[in-house]
């Protein structure tokens, strides 16, 4: 028994890592522009996708194949941003960038539908399916690489937001943007780049999602819901809070998943509830997320 | 007489008589397409107009978007279900069920609401969808429910021919309760309180708006409404499953029907309702696979949020505003705008001007 839980915290730990990678993206997009990106949950399916393509046909390797993802991911978001998410503004713009992700969040699931059909996929390769025998645990080596990725992402985000002049100009702009626009900052070029860096990180996340899960077009829902979870626990717009909170609620789950695996997906959703009840600015967040 | 006032009862006759053509279009609609294919459209797009304006009726109104309406659906759904599974209830008597799908979505509202009210904006929508998720898997999950293969209704021998017939006129009668609702709340003062929440909560609330009970109160009202059709839905399946009765599109199918019609206005998710979902069906007839029709959804959405954001019924009622008006001015302020300079209003600018400028 004890031996068990040991290992559920362990896995907890190494599948959280793996949901970092998805969340980061999101809570960095909220964090600068203001906006939930619905379509999150797909673009991870579409890196998945986009990863079993290049392995599939063209041999590149889940890790190699990263190279091409990233920054084609990238370059879709800042198109996205430019073509539907800068000309809203005015007081709807919360429901109406809601509304738009989730037009392309619709179209991105159609059109996987039409290219790969309905069925279950996978990635493969050697160290998707062995693990490492280590200290009495059993660990894939996908997770620990997964677990590696997240944590490097993560500091190389922080260093980018806290030690380049393109994050200062990020943190401006999150803190307020008038005033950031007011020195000098480019905060269209801000927004824009930002949502790529989202979008482009979400390609790793994807590659990941993929070889530690079965996907099909349809996975974006169930995915989306767990994401906003977690950055609402981690405190919206929060990158440490991410990675905190995936940590956590991974753990969670798959404690619970040992007495009952039916139920080990509503801790979840009952998690977020209970928190907010406690503190509605999640983990680690500003109290702002209260105001209107 | 004035011309103006003769204008504006010459406005206020047609409204009326636009309403009465519409009402008898709505009821002789089953009579003059009988076919059952036909009625078939008239119906779920009954129950779209219900679910779009009961949505508005709390979202519209008040601001707080919610994605979790499925909630109330779905649960409507189940309740006259598993009452009809447990109490035995067979043949037509199960439409007497429909108050308790009324009262199951009313029970729900309330700690629901309790809990997500607490928040705000984007923490307010994920709330819902979090809630949403939790009743799917519920659903899925307990045995009372009937798990991942739901729950069938109890058969009703009615002809095929006009099997729709009676399903569309509960359908109507439960849209036009909605949108009387709607209108007397919008005239209302609870209607302002709610506009006052959308504008700034905390200045209402400073105000004297008690803004939690309002606020809980139309969402309580939208969950009653919403039961009640879901639970007329599910009669008119005759089944109900987990993925369909707590369906994410149907969260998202309402609130893009409020705005493409536009939000807080009465005639918005009506006129919404009334595009999309016929349109919606007739694609999912259409083409079997699906994704078409998904492509096309996502497609029209991108295509009212940039470019009708505020919806037909404000924009198109500004444009007739315009051609109306034209060569004539607008309705003549009763004072002429005082020319107030920005900076005098400014107190720490307010003396003398000049100095070091």
């Amino acid at each position: 028994m004890a031996t068990q839980i040991y290992q559920a915290i362990v896995d907890g730990i190494l599948i959280g890592g793996v949901y970092a990678l998805m969340a980061v993206g999101l809570t960095l997009i909220f964090g600068v522009l203001d906006i939930i990106n619905i379509a999150q949950g797909i673009l991870v399916v579409l890196g998945a996708y986009l990863s079993y393509s290049l392995s599939g046909r063209l041999g590149l390797g889940l890790f190699l194949g990263l190279l091409v993802t990233v920054p084609a991911m990238f370059i879709l978001g800042v198109a996205i941003q430019w073509a539907f998410i800068r000309p809203l503004r005015g007081r709807e713009r919360t429901s109406m960038t809601l509304l738009v992700t989730y037009a392309m969040a619709l179209i991105i699931e159609g059109v996987l539908y039409r290219i790969y059909g309905p069925d279950d996929k996978q990635l493969t390769a050697s160290y998707v399916t062995s693990s490492v025998h280590m200290l009495g645990f059993y660990l894939p080596y996908i997770y620990l690489y997964g677990f590696g990725l997240a944590v490097v992402l993560v500091v190389a985000l922080y260093l980018l937001l806290y030690r380049t002049r393109f994050g200062r100009s990020v943190r401006a702009t999150m803190q307020n943007q008038t005033a950031a626009r007011l020195v000098g900052i480019d905060t269209s070029r801000v927004a824009g780049l930002t949502f790529g860096i989202g979008v482009g990180v979400t390609a790793v996340g994807g590659m990941m999602f993929g070889a530690t899960n079965s996907f099909n077009p349809n996975s974006g829902y169930d995915l989306i819901s767990r994401l906003l979870a977690i950055i609402i626990l981690g405190g919206l717009g929060s990158i440490a809070g991410a990675l905190v909170a995936s940590v956590f609620m991974l753990t969670v789950v798959s404690l619970v998943d040992i007495w009952s695996p039916t139920w080990a997906n509503a801790v979840f959703y009952a998690a977020l509830v209970l928190v907010l009840l406690i503190r509605p600015s999640g983990f680690l967040g500003r109290q702002a997320v209260r105001a209107q | 007489m004035t011309s103006e006032a003769r204008r504006a009862r010459l406005a206020m006759g047609a409204r009326w008589s636009a309403l009465a053509i519409l009402a008898t279009a709505a009821l002789l609609f089953p009579v003059v397409f009988s076919s059952p294919v036909l009625t078939n459209y008239g119906v779920f797009a009954l129950i779209f107009v219900t679910a779009a304006s009961a949505w508005n009726v709390f979202s519209g109104f008040s601001g707080y978007i919610s994605l979790g309406q499925a909630v109330f659906f779905g649960s409507g759904a189940y309740g006259v279900g598993i009452a009809a599974r447990d109490w035995h209830v067979t043949g037509t008597a199960v439409f007497g069920l429909l108050p308790l799908a009324a009262a199951v979505g009313a029970v729900i509202a309330v700690p629901f609401g309790l809990v997500a009210l607490r928040v705000r904006r984007h923490t307010f929508i994920v709330i819902t969808i979090a809630v949403f998720f939790i009743f799917q898997l519920m659903a899925f999950n307990f045995s009372f429910t009937g798990g991942s293969s739901g729950l069938p209704a109890p058969f009703l021998a009615w002809p095929a021919a006009t099997y729709n017939n009676p399903f569309y006129y509960i359908a109507l009668a439960c849209a036009v309760g909605i949108i009387v609702l709607a209108w007397l709340i919008r005239r209302a003062r609870f209607g302002l309180h709610l506009r006052a929440i959308r504008d700034d909560e905390d200045r209402a609330r400073g105000l004297g708006v008690r803004a939690m009970r309002v606020k809980l109160t139309a969402f309580t009202l939208s969950g009653t409404v919403t039961g009640l059709i879901g639970g007329v839905w599910f009669l008119y399946l005759t089944q109900v499953e987990p993925q369909s009765g707590f369906d994410p599109l149907f969260d998202l199918s309402i609130v893009l029907m409020a705005f493409l019609g536009g939000v807080g206005t009465i005639a918005g998710p009506v006129l919404g309702a009334l595009i999309i979902e016929p349109g919606q069906l007739y694609f999912t007839i259409r083409f079997t696979n699906g994704y078409y029709g998904e492509i096309l959804l996502g497609g029209i959405f991108l295509v009212v949020v940039l470019f009708v954001p505020r919806g037909i019924i404000p924009t198109g009622g500004e444009w007739i505003r315009r051609l109306t008006t034209r060569g004539r001015s607008a309705l003549p302020s009763a004072v002429p705008a005082p020319e107030v300079k920005p900076e005098l209003r400014d107190p720490a600018s307010s003396g003398p001007r000049g100095g070091a400028g």
